[in-house]
């Protein structure tokens, strides 16, 4: 049974779907295959029964864990998904990888490997998965949020966003970064996937190890917490007991980090 | 802890406001602090960076997230917290004091249901507490709670409490804004934040955490007469889906619905969703939806859809209370981009009424233009009609915002709808068309046998201009090309239909012949006509009752002249009839009435 509240969110994240969807010729979604993002994809389909009208982005870093590659594929063809894949080949054959720095790394190959595809395929607005409990500058992102000719983010200037009325001009050369799940915390998107019983990548649970993701990223930098959870109840019945921040196993989070990567159009 | 059940979860928006330096980001910081809500480790964390920095530790630190603003000392941009207490889910929102950012202030407060209002016990009321309590009432925001920081700067002093919220309280009720409670705090020492202080006995009241558990859930649109504006038409299967989020009311399958302002007319078949069951038969306010309709009539985005007996306001001229937020100042006379709910029209202002001073809330000269973050009152004109409310009557559809080049730069607020001189065709059109009699046979079916949809090509201009000309040249075009077009000759109805009226009643023959051509659109043609008798104001009449059927408005003259307003090809000089009424066919096919070639599925703009 859905709550009141996660029915209120989900209100929400159609309405900034269907806005995106009519106000942008030249849409994409990123999927990086973890919990928010399969929940985006999820409300995408909400929002447009049951179809995908965009074509859905994986900036492959070639550090991701294997499985997730398999759930993307078997994904992609049951749910008839256009998939575009991006990878910053020439960042990767100069051999860039993070032990050269772990904000140079996602750089190079998110950032960068995000803005080459944008400029490549002249996207105009880019459904991402941020949500504002994640960290200290998410919090501060707007539904429908502008970058620049060069993909930056002019955090001082931020467009007003009222009464459900977002940025949807702008000028040429520029995007907008659209963030349907703004609202929702970690344990929402739980309560949602259980609740819409969506079929979510198994790295999350523990598999008797004692160990499980509670973020996906890449392998590397990535490391899992301790828990036993097993099962999305169990998961949920752990965040709510929980006061470890949900990102504590992401590397580049570390002192300004994010900041740093998000003005330079870091998702 | 409680298992893990599902319970019944309340969840409420909550914006703290107030002048910059008066403590907000503090009160926020000190909140979760004094409550255990902040993650393992991020106080630890933010002493260690202010320890590395050399500086003293602040609260306000935990959620400026910015390095600019710890720098700075300010917030710049709203943050959105989440917070829970006693069962309870708030989402907070910090947002910033200083003017310079009251756009970020006003986003803020925009998406919440309740306000802390926070005024510093030295410094006492000033000019942005006064200006977010005007723009808090603007919003909508009714539940208020007053904090007064900073009491132990003033020794925690009962006669400097009591005198702020004596002054505040006669200010508030200017905007008939009641606050629930004022309550005395130190947010730097925690006095009253989530702890009752032994600093002030004299405070009989709430902490301010108590304070966050007396502000009410807003009651739900549900009851309210129906709105449903209209975001998209979707066609992605065999489906055609009418998406929107309800905005009040409810809707369900069988129910009538009439869509202003195009005043067309159908029963709901189904609700649609997506893995939801059973299949939902209604859906109600707050609701992102989808509907299909027994008939396949043409609707846009930003109609909205009501019932019959309580169908929303049609108008091109309204009064409002705006607060301005752009780069430019707002100008009278220049075009800006109008938004409510999901239309979108083109409008200007006519009349600035006042510039209300926020700080006083005294009128101010007249002028012309509106400055940035000033709140005025205002007479809007839409260049089209639209449907709306009052905001007293319809919250949803009873505000606006206005669009200037990119960005949002003002919303405001609907007082009273201002009749134009077209209000009595409009009523007319109106009632006409939902009383319409109508056959199996639909516009839709029509334009599927016709391959192009109905419109009205309507050619003005002096004498000895070319007007006829060119009308029976374009019919013949049209006709030839396949197409199903008749040319309406305004000096044809004089001697028939007209035949019973005095020559000078130009407003009823101007009447008559718009009624006229609704009937022939309605026959699914492309009717051509011209009008020697009829001057531009006319044209603006025949558009309203033959509304929404697009309308090319062409103009001949022999010279360079001004053309009529929504003039949209304009042909001076001498004329090369051909490549006119070829022109006038690209125009067609631009507005989506044709089809770009004859077979081919026509490609319209809207609807099917």
């Amino acid at each position: 049974m859905m709550n009141s509240h996660l029915r209120q969110l989900e209100d929400q994240s159609v309405y900034i779907f269907r806005e995106a969807y009519k106000h942008f010729d030249n849409l994409a979604m990123l999927w990086s295959m973890g919990k928010d993002s399969t929940v985006l994809l999820w409300l995408a389909r909400k929002a447009f029964f049951g179809h995908v009208p965009f074509p859905l982005l994986h900036i492959d870093t070639s550090y991701k864990i294997p499985a997730m590659i398999e759930y993307r594929d078997r994904f992609a063809r049951e749910w008839r998904l256009e998939l575009v894949i991006g990878q910053n080949k020439e960042a990767l054959a100069k051999g860039m990888n993070p032990t050269l720095g772990r904000v140079e790394c996602c750089t190079a190959l998110k950032t960068n490997g995000l803005k080459n595809l944008i400029a490549e395929k002249g996207y105009q607005g880019i459904i991402l998965g941020v949500r504002a409990d994640e960290e200290g500058t998410r919090a501060k992102e707007r539904y429908f949020s502008p970058r620049d000719k060069h993909g930056d983010w002019d955090f001082r200037e931020q467009p007003p966003e009222l009464w459900d009325q977002f940025k949807t001009t702008f000028p040429e050369g520029t995007h907008i970064r659209i963030h349907p799940l703004l609202d929702w915390t970690e344990i929402n998107i739980w309560e949602y996937i259980r609740a819409e019983n969506i079929p979510i990548i198994d790295l999350y649970f523990d598999k008797g190890e004692g160990t499980r993701y509670r973020s996906l990223g890449c392998a590397p930098c990535t490391t899992p917490i301790k828990s036993t959870a097993r099962t999305v109840d169990e998961i949920i019945e752990e965040l709510r007991k929980t006061t470890v921040a949900e990102r504590s196993g992401r590397a580049q989070d570390e002192g300004r980090g994010m900041e740093l990567l998000r003005k330079d159009g870091y998702m | 802890m409680a298992t893990a059940i599902a319970r019944p979860t309340e969840h409420l928006n909550i914006v703290i406001v107030g002048h910059v330096d008066h403590g907000k980001s503090t009160l926020l910081g000190r909140l979760y602090a004094d409550t255990n809500s902040l993650p393992e480790g991020k106080l630890d964390k933010v002493r260690d960076i202010c320890r590395q920095q050399g500086k003293a530790f602040e609260y306000a630190f935990l959620f400026d997230a910015f390095l600019e603003e710890q720098e700075q000392g300010i917030t710049i941009d709203t943050a959105r917290t989440f917070f829970k207490w006693q069962d309870r889910h708030y989402i907070i929102i910090d947002a910033p004091g200083h003017k310079e950012f009251l756009k970020n202030m006003i986003s803020g407060a925009a998406r919440a249901e309740a306000a802390l209002l926070v005024i510093d016990a030295q410094e006492g009321i000033k000019e942005q507490s006064k200006k977010h309590g005007y723009l808090l009432s603007l919003l909508g925001i009714r539940q208020v709670a007053v904090v007064v920081n900073k009491m132990d700067l003033v020794g925690y002093r009962q006669d400097v409490f009591e005198a702020i919220e004596k002054e505040y309280r006669e200010f508030l009720s200017q905007l008939k804004v009641t606050p629930e409670r004022f309550v005395p705090v130190s947010a730097k020492l925690g006095d009253n934040i989530a702890n009752k202080s032994a600093n002030m006995p004299w405070y009989g009241g709430t902490t301010v955490l108590d304070s966050l558990g007396l502000f009410r859930k807003e009651t739900s649109r549900e009851q309210q007469p129906l709105r449903f504006p209209v975001q998209d038409v979707y066609k992605f299967d065999a489906r055609r889906v009418i998406a929107g989020r309800i905005a009040a009311g409810r809707v369900k399958v069988g129910d009538r619905l009439v869509f202003s302002p195009s005043n067309k007319s159908a029963l709901v078949k189904t609700v649609e969703a997506f893995n939801v069951e059973p299949v939902p038969t209604e859906a109600t306010a707050g609701q992102s939806t989808g509907i299909t309709l027994d008939e396949q009539i043409f609707i846009e985005r930003g109609e909205i859809a009501s019932r019959e007996d309580s169908a929303p306001l049609v108008s091109t001229t309204f009064r409002c209370n705006l607060f301005w937020m752009g780069r430019h100042p707002l100008e009278v006379g220049k075009k800006y981009l109008l938004r409510l709910a999901t239309r979108e029209v083109e409008c200007e202002v006519a009349i600035i009424h006042r510039i209300i001073d926020a700080s006083d809330l005294a009128s101010r000269e007249t002028r012309t233009i509106v400055g940035r973050n000033e709140v005025a009152e205002l007479t809007i004109r839409t260049k089209a009609p639209i449907a709306f409310d009052l905001y007293s009557d319809s919250e949803v559809t009873g505000r606006f915002v206005l669009v200037d080049q990119y960005d949002v730069s003002g919303g405001g607020i609907m007082t009273e709808m201002v009749t134009d001189e077209h209000t009595v065709l409009r009523e007319e059109a109106r009632q006409r068309d939902i009383a319409w009699v109508k056959g199996d046979v639909g516009a839709d079916d029509r334009a599927r046998h016709f391959g192009h949809r109905a419109a009205l090509v309507l050619i003005t201009g002096g004498r000895y201009t070319g007007k006829s000309f060119l009308a029976r040249r374009l019919e013949g075009q049209l006709v030839a090309d396949g197409r199903h077009s008749y040319l309406l000759d305004g000096a044809n109805l004089r001697r028939g239909l007209d035949a019973d009226m005095a020559e000078e009643d130009t407003k009823e023959t101007v009447r008559r012949f718009g009624e006229v051509a609704r009937l022939l659109i309605d026959t699914g043609l492309i009717v051509v006509s011209t009008t020697n008798a009829f001057g531009g104001a006319d044209h603006q009449a025949i558009r309203t009752l033959v509304h929404p059927t697009p309308v090319i408005a062409v103009h001949m003259s022999k010279a360079e002249e001004e053309p009529p307003p929504n003039t949209d090809l304009a042909f001076p000089g001498p004329k090369d009839y051909e490549a006119i009424a070829a022109q006038i066919i690209t125009e067609l096919k631009t507005r989506g009435v044709l089809a770009e070639a004859l077979g081919a599925k026509p490609q319209f703009h809207y609807s099917i």
